[in-house]
């Protein structure tokens, strides 16, 4: 692909991108969006952060981990222990991070 | 002592209302996450090949981490212009999930207003908006604290994104830094469990997200949503009726 093809494609994405973000919000007119269904969305911003965390944790390329030897398992452990005991999403970061580097790094997990 | 002459019934000025600097503050809390994601998306985007012009001026303009990171092995293996293109509006479905969602509380503002905001909303505005007005009805306070968090989304995540686009060849990608975007989700996940019938539908999400992930683009992600949506509806409909609970407006 040419720079400009590239820059192309990468304009057309912008566009996309924003008409996605705003395609119900958009319109002047009102969608009969049924009230169940406006009711029953009030799950899905949950359901989009549980989508991504979960195969980012459980799977490795595509497959269910193996073994416990895994330094993510124990980075989540941490991470989710100090949240409860904290609630700090900052510190559930640094906790597990650093929980994960030291694994990876320090041990070679 | 003279008369103050305040205009009690005008709103304050966007970034001057309280409700600003909230949805900035409730925001702020993931932003280290969301910075190791921006970070992450650089570094892959000047690793792909893409020429440092390019890969700037798709960090500003798109804006969308999962799109980008699924368009760059497209473009920089020169698969026609339609399948990137395609490619990405299979991952961003989720938006115009969330933009149905979005709908009832700013349906009334301008047209060039509802656009701008299209461009800023990105997947944690949502989450963190909805839960400070879970009820779908316009308010004034919605503005300033959608901008708030918006404008503290974007900085955190287009500085690191630069920065990793700039600085690519220095930073170790085999430390596994994007995890910390995740565990930025997974406490943002735990606030949001608050009853019966959110846990169920997390789990079941969770299942839906991983049993679905041999399907291409993204989609677990949709049809995890759905499965979510289904479960969370079901529950509803069979547990006894509640009084409402007051609304929160304060």
């Amino acid at each position: 692909m040419t720079p400009t093809e590239a820059g192309i494609t990468i304009v057309g994405l912008a566009l996309l991108t924003v008409v996605t973000r705003a395609f119900f919000l958009l319109p002047e007119r009102d969608l009969p969006l049924p009230a169940w269904l406006q009711q029953g969305l009030r799950y899905a911003p949950l359901a989009a952060l549980v989508a991504v965390v979960a195969p980012e944790v459980v799977l490795t390329q595509g497959q269910l981990i193996g073994t416990w030897h895994d330094a993510r398992l124990p980075a989540v452990a941490v991470a989710s222990a100090y949240y409860f005991w904290r609630r700090g999403i900052l510190g559930t970061i640094v906790s597990g991070t650093t929980v994960l580097l030291l694994l990876r790094l320090g041990f070679g997990w | 002592m003279p008369r103050m002459s305040l205009p009690e019934s005008a709103p304050p000025k966007l970034w001057r209302h309280p409700e600003f600097a909230r949805g900035a503050r409730e925001m702020r809390g993931v932003a280290l996450g969301i910075a190791a994601w921006g970070l992450v998306t650089g570094v892959a985007m000047a690793k792909s090949g893409l020429p440092l012009p390019l890969a700037v001026l798709m960090s500003l303009i798109v804006f969308a981490g999962s799109a980008q990171l699924a368009a760059l092995p497209l473009i920089a293996g020169g698969a026609p212009i339609w399948v990137v293109w395609a490619t990405a509006l299979c991952v961003n479905l989720r938006f115009i999930i969330f933009s149905a969602g979005w709908r009832p509380y700013f349906a009334h503002l301008r047209f060039w207003q509802r656009l701008r905001m299209g461009y800023f909303t990105a997947d944690l505005n949502y989450v963190i908006f909805m839960r400070r007005f879970p009820e779908p009805r316009p308010a004034p306070q919605q503005v300033p604290y959608f901008w708030g968090g918006v404008l503290t989304n974007w900085s955190a995540w287009q500085v690191p994104s630069l920065a990793g686009i700039l600085l690519a060849d220095r930073i170790p990608t085999s430390w596994g830094l994007g995890f910390a975007g995740t565990l930025a989700l997974l406490g943002l996940m735990y606030s949001l469990v608050a009853d019966r019938a959110t846990l169920a539908a997390a789990a079941v999400a969770a299942c839906a997200a991983v049993a679905a992930f041999a399907l291409p683009l993204k989609l677990n992600i949709v049809v995890a949503i759905a499965a979510a949506v289904a479960i969370g509806l079901l529950i509803d409909h069979t547990t006894p009726r509640r009084v409402a609970p007051e609304d929160d407006l304060t």
